[in-house]
């Protein structure tokens, strides 16, 4: 059984299927790529996840637990996190700040009243945050206001603050879009190093094809809201369905 | 120093010596020169401006901190009012436990209140406090005459069933709002040459209750629970997505906001014992609004000096009269000292608001930050000077938002 179980999961925006009878099986410490084309439901899907949206029928279930029903902040409480495709950080505080609020997160919970508490009296906090700045190589910027800082880095802040929670599940959306090839091969080896040392199992989302293949312990395509197949790298590689998917024939 | 950082501890020292010495520091002009009208240093005035700089920051701890315009904070100001002259009447004379009641029974208003406007975010969070204060005060104003005193307000009377203490002193008189026999009217007065300084039991008390509230401020705005509150503004959808759940962080600071709102309430009532509910109108609730925009919302001390200056306006200002207009223009040959005074007349005496309102407009148009983001545009003006003078490195770092 895996860590994440996704079965018969259907959304339908008016006439639109956007999610049809989705299946997902995903292995604790592994790497599960979903691909396919654009408006093949894979954002949708995610959402589904984090309880951005509510599916029609289908169950979603955690280490055995159901997701529906839970809130955002319950579903990221047990350990189910996201980075966005585009950057959603806290523009208007400092970079550790930014690090800082997802590490309170984790280590105080949804609500704590404590107005007298100075900010860096939790040792742990702390050095998590400065610990997950240090992963991304955002030290050198911790003062500065996020929303100030570059697209990219901004990606790598939003890839802290997950990391800052000590997820068991990590959910990313095109983690590499727009990024040049030396900052997307930065990305894959962050990436992979936290695999190594944490044993955080992620579910990606990506068009990068380079990004996938060296990732992916599992692919799964989807293609009108629908996951056609799901196999090993090298099984999705040479299959004609997942060439039709994508660009009516042409080899990939 | 008090568990605050270097800089915070600083600045909490500067406030309590500006209160401290705030009788001499606002009585400048001596008595009977022309310029006596100026002398803000008289208790009433300086008693207002600690309440109303309570009032203000906490208010600047809901919107300035969270972004939650609330448009009916001058509600738990009046609620506190009341229940601070009812302590007066039923309990006694000693102000402490009327504030206590006033700050209570304004936090578990500003809960019920803060409660079902949190619902919503934005406008219409404005819209629903605003809908709230003005139920309130049209409450107050018939419904509530029992309680309230309606159109009257609420007074003591001769014949207050206290507990504690007595329905009326010796002389027949209704007796004084005391500290454990400490009467809030009280106090010295200190003549220096031709100025004269009056330091009053009323003024400290209310001095050491703001600088009391200010310390807490400090500290909310440097815990956890402040960083998350600031996190509210920068991006409320982002913390449902880290795991924080924001509402009860809005809601906690709504009512630590409202319970402040009491606090200046009872403190009001504590120097003069009445209320009335006029106290709950918007127009005071857009006050407080004004009070922390013009000092700097989201600032320690932009709240207070806000309130300051909207005192001091309200009640130095709107004293000058035409005939103090002529006198000043008095030099000038008659056509043109009557120009003058016709040009400058608007904008004093019952035209305050005027000035107000184009010092007001001058402030969100060209200072955002307030009063304090233009302290800190000379100050970086003057750094830079020094800094091309003598060489010191002046970096004006991006600073992250306090």
């Amino acid at each position: 059984m895996g860590i994440l179980e996704v079965k018969g999961v259907n959304k339908n925006f008016g006439g639109l299927k956007a999610l049809d009878d989705v299946n997902l099986d995903v292995q604790e410490g592994t790497v599960h790529a979903i691909i396919g084309p654009n408006g093949a439901g894979k954002s949708t899907l995610l959402n589904a996840l984090i309880a951005k949206l509510e599916p029609d029928t289908g169950t979603i279930s955690f280490n055995g637990k159901s997701l529906l029903g839970l809130q955002a902040h319950e579903i990221n409480q047990i350990g189910v996190c996201r980075v966005f495709q585009t950057p959603e950080i806290f523009p208007d505080l400092s970079v550790l700040d930014n690090v800082m609020i997802p590490a309170f997160a984790k280590h105080q919970g949804s609500f704590r009243l404590n107005p007298f508490a100075a900010v860096d009296a939790d040792a742990e906090v702390t050095e998590r945050a400065h610990e997950v700045l240090e992963d991304v190589g955002l030290t050198p910027r911790k003062d500065f206001e996020a929303g100030s800082l570059s697209r990219g880095d901004k990606r790598r802040l939003e890839l802290a603050m997950a990391l800052a929670q000590d997820p068991k599940l990590l959910l990313l959306d095109e983690p590499t879009a727009g990024m040049s090839r030396a900052d997307t091969n930065n990305t894959i080896s962050l990436l992979k190093h936290i695999g190594e040392t944490r044993g955080i199992t992620k579910v990606v989302i990506e068009h990068d094809m380079h990004v996938v293949f060296s990732l992916a312990d599992t692919i799964s395509v989807m293609a009108q809201g629908h996951v056609i197949v799901e196999g090993k790298p090298e099984e999705i590689k040479g299959n004609p369905k997942v060439q039709d998917a994508y660009l009516g024939g042409a080899h990939l | 120093m008090f568990g605050l950082k270097q800089k915070d501890a600083t600045l909490f020292l500067v406030v309590v010596a500006i209160t401290a010495l705030a009788p001499f520091l606002l009585n400048p002009f001596p008595e009977n020169s022309e310029l006596a009208q100026f002398n803000a240093g008289y208790p009433d005035l300086m008693q207002r401006f600690m309440i109303f700089g309570i009032f203000a920051i906490g208010f600047n701890i809901l919107f300035g901190l969270t972004g939650y315009l609330s448009f009916g904070h001058a509600a738990f100001l009046g609620v506190g009012s009341y229940a601070g002259v009812w302590m007066l009447k039923l309990l006694s004379m000693n102000i402490i436990p009327a504030i206590i009641v006033s700050v209570v029974v304004a936090g578990v208003f500003s809960l019920i209140v803060g409660y079902i406007s949190l619902r919503r975010s934005g406008i219409y969070f404005s819209i629903l406090t605003l809908a709230f204060a003005q139920m309130s005060f049209a409450l107050a104003y018939s419904v509530l005459t029992p309680i309230t005193g309606g159109e009257t307000g609420l007074q003591l009377a001769l014949d207050d069933p206290r507990i504690f203490g007595v329905a009326q002193t010796a002389d027949g008189s209704i007796p004084l709002t005391n500290f454990f026999g400490l009467e809030m009217r009280d106090g010295i007065e200190i003549a220096a040459g031709p100025w004269l300084f009056t330091l009053n039991v009323g003024y400290y008390l209310s001095a050491i209750v703001m600088l009391a509230s200010f310390y807490v401020a400090i500290r909310i705005f440097r815990s956890p629970f402040g960083m998350m509150l600031k996190a509210v503004k920068s991006n409320q959808q982002r913390m449902n997505y880290t795991g924080i759940n924001p509402k009860p962080y809005t809601l906690a600071a709504f009512v630590i906001s409202g319970m402040y709102a009491g606090l200046a309430g009872g403190l009001m009532v504590a120097m003069d014992p009445l209320a009335g509910a006029e106290r709950m109108q918007w127009t005071a609730s857009g006050e407080v609004v004004l009070m922390t925009i013009l000092g700097g919302a989201g600032t320690l001390v932009g709240p207070l000096l806000g309130a300051g200056v909207i005192k001091y306006f309200e009640n130095i200002f709107s004293k000058i009269n035409d005939n103090i207009l002529y006198e000043w223009f008095s030099f000038m040959p008659g056509g043109l000292q009557d120009f003058f005074v016709t040009i400058i007349y608007p904008f004093i005496g019952k035209g305050w608001h005027l000035t107000l309102g184009i010092m007001f407009m001058l402030v969100v148009i060209f200072l955002p930050g307030g009063i304090v983001e233009g302290g800190k545009r000379l100050g970086r003006l003057f750094s830079r000077k020094k800094a091309e003078g003598g060489g010191s490195d002046a970096t004006p770092a991006a600073s992250p938002a306090e």
